[in-house]
Order: C-alpha cells, then sequence, then structure tokens
C-alpha cells in the first residue's frame, strides 16, 4: 500500500545521528499520565539501539490545546517551558505525530524567535526517528495479532509521516496486518474539536469504528493514542466492539 | 425567491447535539455524494504525473495575481473596455446590485435568465430583482432547482446536492404541475423545457466569471450544462459578475488552471464548456460588474491572502469529513466547507462568523485536495486567534480565564503534576457522578473516558527505572 496522496513537499532534510549522541525524550502530557507505558516502550525502543536518553523533567506540554483553540499567548508560556526544558539538547524523540507537528511546525506561528523555531525543528517522532535516522525498519519484534493501523492525520499531512510506522508494522514477525478502508479520513479527535462539536466528532469517529471492525483486527495501533483515545472511548462502548485493543506501536515495537 | 439571508448568528456549530445534515430529510447521499466526487478526482489527478507541481505554479501564479491586482485589474479593463465591454466596479454588495437593476432597469428589462454565479449569491441578487418586480430565473439545473424550492445551495458546484430524484420529482410536479417521475433524464427534460421557454424570452442574460485575464482583456465562465451559453449568448444583455480575485495575468495560464478545476471540481477533464468572452459582439451589449466585497480586507491581513487564491472548484467540500456530516446550511452564509470557514470570517466579518473556523478538526485533508494550495488548516488556526482576541462569539471571558490557568500550571512541573492529579481524580469519579455538564456530557455519552493506570506516570517510571536503563553497545536487528 502506498500513501495516500503522498504529499511530496514533505521531504525533510533529516540531520545525521552520531552514535552516542543523547536523546531528550518528549512524553507528552497524556501520555505521561494515562499511557505511561507507552513511554516506557518508546524509552526501551530507543536504549536497544545504543541511544542514550534523558528525560528533561522540566517538560510539561507542547502547547497544542490551546494553540488549537486560539490561544496563543496562553500557548506561547508553555512553548517557553517546553523549550527551556529541551533547549541543551540535540535531539528529541517524542511517540506522538500530532505533538511533534505541534513543535516542529507551528511553534513558528506562536513565535517566530529564531531559538524557539529551532529547539521546535528538532523534535522528531518516534517512527521517523527509527526509521529516517537510525536506518531501523525492522525491530525484531514478534506479534501473532490481526492488527489494523490508523494514520493520524496531523503526523501524515503536516510531517509526511505513514511509511514509516506502516514498514515497521509490517516487518513485526507473525503479524497479520488489515488495511484500513478510508484510512485517509479523519476519526474526529481533533483535540479541543471533540469538546466544541462533540456530535460531529462522534459521528466521525463511529465511521472509523466501523471501517476498524471490517478489518476483523484485534489491535488497532496508531503513532497517535491521541486520537486511538476517542475511537478507544466508542470501541468500549459497545460489546461487540470493546474486544479491540488501542495499541501505541511502540507497545508492538517491543513485543518479543 | 431564495432565503439567502444571512443565518450566521443562528449557525447550529459548536452546540453540543450537533451531528447531522442540516438539509430536510438528512439525504445521506448527500455525503456519499461528496465521498464518491474525492474518490473520482483522485483517480483522475492520479494521472497527470506532475499534478503537485501544476499545484505549486498555480499557487504562485495566483500570489502574483492577488499581489498585482491593482494592476492586473486596470489592465483587464483596459483591454476588454477597447473591445465594447462596460466594466463596473463596486465595493459592496449594495453598489453592485445598484449598478445591475440600474442596467436593467435603464434597458427595460422584465426577465433575466442567470447562469450561475457565487457573487450573486454573496448581493442577494435575486432579492434586489424581486423588490423591482424583475423575474430572475436560475438557469444552472441545480440552481433551478433551489430555487423553485425557495432554499438555499447546499454546495458551491453542484448545489442541489441535498435533494433526491424523489424529492426534484416532487418538486417540479409541484410547482410546475408536472406529472410526478423520479427518472433522471425525464426530470431533466422538464427542466429542460421550463427554462427553454425563459431564454428566448428574456431581455437580459447574467453569468459568473472562473478567470478574468489581464493581458488578453478576456474572461472565461466554464460549465457543463449549455445554460450558460443560452444565457449569455441568447438575451441582447449579458452582465457578467467578477470578483476581483479572478484576475489571472495571462492566457498562457489559462489551460492549466481550467484543467485543475474541471478535475477537482467535477472529476472531468475539461468542462463541457468553456466561455471566452473578449468584449461585446455586435449590436450587443457587455458589462462586467468587478465586486470588492470585503475581499480587501483580506489582503489587509498578510497571513490569510492565500484565501483569495480559490478558483472555487468545490473539492475540500467534498473531500471534508466535517462537511460530509453536517452539510452546506450549517456553515450559514454562502460558502459552506473549509474555504466557507476561512473566508467567510473575512467577508461577513468574525463578529458573525467567528465561530466557523472552530469547526474543523484541522485533519488538513482540504489542503491535501486544494488545486492551488491553500494552506487552508492553516489559515484557520490563525483565524482561531484572531477570533478569541476581537469581537467574536468566540471572544468568551471564561475559556480565556480556562486557558490563562491551564498556561500557567503547565509553566511549572510540579503545578502540572497537580494539574493532573486533579484531572486523573475527575476522571477516575466520572462514571459515579450522575450528571455531566453539557458538552462534558455529549462527549462521555459516545465515549467511555481513558482509563487511569494503576502504575502512575511516566515520569515515576523514569525516576525508579528508566533512568537507569543503559543503551545496549551493538544496535542488532538494523533493516
Ligand atoms: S479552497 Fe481550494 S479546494 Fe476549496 S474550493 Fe477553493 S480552490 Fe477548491
Amino acid at each position: 500500500m502506498t500513501q495516500p496522496h503522498s504529499s511530496p513537499e514533505h521531504k525533510w532534510e533529516y540531520p545525521k545521528y552520531e552514535p552516542g549522541e543523547t536523546v531528550a525524550l518528549f512524553i507528552p502530557c497524556y501520555i505521561d499520565q494515562f499511557f505511561p507505558e507507552i513511554g516506557e516502550a518508546t524509552a526501551k525502543l530507543l536504549t536497544k539501539y545504543g541511544v542514550p536518553l534523558a528525560y528533561p523533567e522540566e517538560q510539561t506540554c507542547c502547547g497544542q490545546p490551546a494553540f488549537n483553540s486560539g490561544y496563543w499567548e496562553e500557548a506561547r508560556g508553555v512553548i517557553h517551558q517546553f523549550c527551556k526544558a529541551f533547549e541543551s539538547y540535540k535531539w528529541i524523540v517524542s511517540p506522538s505525530g500530532s505533538c511533534t507537528a505541534m513543535c516542529r511546525v507551528f511553534f513558528e506561528h506562536v513565535d517566530p524567535d529564531e531559538r524557539i523555531v529551532g529547539i521546535g525543528r528538532r523534535v522528531f517522532e518516534l517512527t521517523e526517528f527509527l526509521v529516517n535516522i537510525l536506518g531501523v525498519t525492522d525491530t525484531g519484534a514478534r506479534y501473532p495479532h490481526k492488527v489494523t493501523m490508523h494514520s493520524g492525520c496531523h503526523g501524515r499531512r503536516e510531517l509526511g509521516i505513514f511509511n514509516q510506522p506502516l514498514t515497521l508494522l509490517q516487518n513485526i514477525r507473525d503479524i497479520d496486518y488489515r488495511e484500513l478502508p478510508n484510512i485517509e479520513e479523519c476519526c474526529g479527535f481533533g483535540g479541543t474539536f471533540s469538546v466544541k462539536m462533540p456530535g460531529t466528532s462522534l459521528a466521525m469517529g463511529k465511521t472509523k469504528v466501523e471501517n476498524i471492525v471490517k478489518t476483523g483486527a484485534d489491535v488497532v495501533t496508531s503513532i497517535d493514542i491521541s486520537c486511538l483515545m476517542h475511537v478507544g472511548g466508542i470501541l468500549r462502548r459497545d460489546k461487540a466492539t470493546r474486544h479491540i485493543q488501542c495499541k501505541h506501536i511502540a507497545e508492538l515495537l517491543v513485543q518479543e | 425567491m431564495s432565503d439567502h439571508s444571512l443565518h450566521l448568528e443562528g449557525a447550529p456549530f459548536l452546540k453540543a447535539e450537533n451531528a447531522g445534515l442540516y438539509e430536510p430529510n438528512g439525504s445521506k447521499s448527500m455525503a456519499v455524494c461528496a465521498e464518491r466526487s474525492t474518490k473520482h478526482n483522485q483517480e483522475l489527478l492520479a494521472q497527470i504525473p506532475y499534478y503537485q507541481d501544476w499545484r505549486t505554479a498555480a499557487n504562485g501564479i495566483k500570489d502574483y495575481a492577488i499581489g498585482n491586482l491593482d494592476k492586473l485589474l486596470v489592465e483587464f479593463e483596459r483591454n476588454i473596455t477597447a473591445r465594447g465591454a462596460v466594466v463596473h466596479w463596486a465595493e459592496d454588495a449594495e453598489e453592485a446590485n445598484r449598478i445591475v437593476l440600474k442596467i436593467a432597469q435603464e434597458n427595460n428589462v422584465k426577465t433575466v435568465v442567470k447562469a450561475k454565479s457565487m457573487v450573486s449569491e454573496e448581493m442577494e441578487l435575486n432579492h434586489t430583482f424581486a423588490a423591482a418586480g424583475i423575474r430572475a430565473v436560475e438557469t444552472d439545473l441545480g440552481e433551478y432547482l433551489v430555487q423553485l424550492a425557495n432554499q438555499r445551495p447546499t454546495h458551491i458546484v453542484t448545489p442541489a446536492l441535498h435533494l433526491s430524484a424523489e424529492d426534484v420529482g416532487k418538486l417540479l410536479s409541484e410547482k410546475l404541475n408536472e406529472p410526478y417521475t423520479a427518472e433522471h433524464q425525464a426530470l431533466t427534460d422538464i427542466a429542460r423545457r421550463h427554462l427553454r421557454e425563459e431564454f428566448i424570452n428574456a431581455d437580459m442574460g447574467m453569468s459568473g466569471c472562473n478567470f478574468g485575464i489581464a493581458d488578453t482583456g478576456s474572461f472565461v465562465v466554464v460549465e457543463n450544462e449549455g445554460n450558460a451559453g443560452l444565457s449569455t449568448a441568447t438575451p441582447p444583455i449579458h452582465v457578467a459578475l467578477m470578483g476581483i480575485e479572478k484576475v489571472i495575468p495571462s492566457i498562457r495560464y489559462l489551460p492549466q488552471f481550467l484543467n485543475l478545476l474541471a478535475r477537482s471540481g467535477t472529476g472531468q477533464k475539461l468542462t463541457t464548456y468553456t466561455h471566452l468572452f473578449h468584449g461585446a459582439t455586435p449590436g450587443r451589449k457587455l458589462h462586467i460588474v468587478i465586486l470588492d466585497n470585503g475581499r480587501t480586507k483580506v489582503l489587509a491581513d498578510p497571513k490569510a491572502r492565500m484565501g483569495l487564491f480559490c478558483i472555487r472548484c468545490g473539492a475540500c467540500l467534498n473531500v471534508c469529513p466535517v462537511y460530509r456530516r453536517v452539510g452546506g446550511w450549517a456553515y450559514g452564509w454562502v460558502y459552506p466547507g473549509p474555504i466557507g470557514s476561512i473566508i467567510t470570517p473575512h467577508l461577513v466579518g468574525l463578529d458573525k462568523a467567528g465561530k466557523l473556523p472552530f469547526a474543523s478538526s484541522l485533519c488538513g485533508a482540504c489542503n491535501e485536495v486544494c488545486p492551488v494550495k491553500i494552506d487552508i488548516p492553516h489559515q484557520l488556526v490563525h483565524l482561531r486567534h484572531r477570533a478569541v482576541n476581537e469581537p467574536s462569539p468566540m471572544n468568551l471571558m471564561s475559556e480565556r480565564f480556562i486557558w490563562r490557568a491551564w498556561s500557567w500550571m503547565f509553566q511549572g512541573p510540579k503545578r502540572y503534576g497537580l494539574a493532573m492529579w486533579a484531572v486523573k481524580l475527575g476522571v477516575r469519579l466520572a462514571p459515579f457522578l450522575p450528571w455531566h455538564p453539557d458538552k462534558l456530557g455529549a462527549w462521555t455519552r459516545g465515549r467511555a473516558l481513558p482509563q487511569v493506570p494503576a502504575r502512575g506516570s511516566f515520569r515515576k517510571w523514569w525516576r525508579q527505572e528508566g533512568k537507569d536503563l543503559k543503551p545496549q553497545e551493538q544496535p542488532n536487528n538494523k533493516g
């Protein structure tokens, strides 16, 4: 399968990683608090490839919720906090396409200061770091389950991340990968959108769930657990779909 | 007459229960049609190997054109006036209405046949004609049906997308006294028969304008039904309405734009008819009304300029997951869908249309299909920023207070820890609460809240174990 409407303008010039360089983990707030296992899997995966890690405890959030809601002044303070935490690191890796897009693409909108934009540009999404920077396409994981993949819009459309997670996923031993129909359509989460237009957001989520059910998969994975929080919430509301689990791709990539 | 009046204040957007199409019958076919046309467009676009380069070039040409509007419009005027056309400039809808009405009255016009024009919708021109006792007949089939039904269009390219064949059958039998049928060909035949009479008897014809061409002094109208050809060629007077942003520098670029427009709009390689007008033909009159109506306000906001690049192809509507579910009327004005959400706030003001930029999950599907590569999602966040800071229904003290507090809490790891503890407590307690306020309620009715992990936060794990993780010496399993 190829990326739906590949957007060729997203050809990032990936910098070269020298072995031994420290990578700072940016663990978005909802992962930190609600899905710590994803952060753990991320850490384990990176150390497996010899990457020394740091976790700056000053970090909180990338500012995305306020930014998307129009409150850029409020977002700015939080972005500055982010930059304070990560300033001294050359490499920043995060297990979220959406938060990475916020840092790399949108910091500039809120504060065009060179220093801020520069720090934002050093943030990479986990699968893109593995594939494009470390050159890893097979993590040696084994996961004998029926799995489908949801592709988050921010990661794909703002950063061009699609083939990276797909390749890593398809190379997992014994995985039964099922392609998701209409994979390009938004799941309807959209952060504060799901609160501002909950009905429409839910209708979109239900369509996503119907497509997931069509694949017959038992597990839905994605580089964005935020989308899956919403999709999983819908899955769990219905007895018929309750068994379908949502797992971040990092969790699958460390299965042995 | 269609009810064109501004519904923005009552726009049903951002209400908790907002979930279905606003058009009556909730015609599911509308969403299906939109989805189908997207597929169709993608297939056709895949046939152009340099599609992405074309988009980039189209964006560049539009960028140049919008940056040089003053020169290009004057050049256009000079060239087409030299061939007998009369050009009028209108600052707003009211002035444009006055100009058109004056032309009609001076020529003793009783009936006007109109080809499709979004500018005419903006002007609510049909109201003006009605008030002056002039009969105006929409001749684009979709617009004709919507006019007969006394409704508003749901889509900028396919205005009657919300009507099923059965709806149309009922409408025609009721309004035109025709025997009921739901058979497509028969329905078209009925409309055609009635419209023929109108063309023959009309005193004035009107059209929009897809592209104004500066260097040759020509303008282009594209269509599929032949109605624009008849509307502009049959009556002795042709009045064309054109937004100031329609001008392109040279006819050299036209083929590319025609191609992009047809493929993105309807999934055709080229529209059935492409009319080029170069001036008045002998014995007949040609008037062109060039309308601003708020467009220069877009120019005043440098970050919003791209909104004026739009060639009104409708692709962003078709692909939009929100449009597919709420329909066109929910957007409250002439331009629905993503393009509506980024230009309506400029054209009518954020005070009226401030909610529109929030009606999006920012998924970016629109940007991906837009033939002129308008960065719609970035425009949306920009407008959101303006909407919460300028007079608008989204400028709310209560919300600002929440975000201020959030911002303060998230600017220190200790405060952040405290805030997150409170959130987790809330999530733990939520299932036991008998009632959830407004929007939270709408959220939790359809979705289960995430489970709070027993093992604590990542932070905690890092302090206890994570920090001692040793990078493995040999990178294994490199792909
Ligand atoms: S914004 Fe782009 S996709 Fe939407 S109608 Fe205009 S040209 Fe077409």
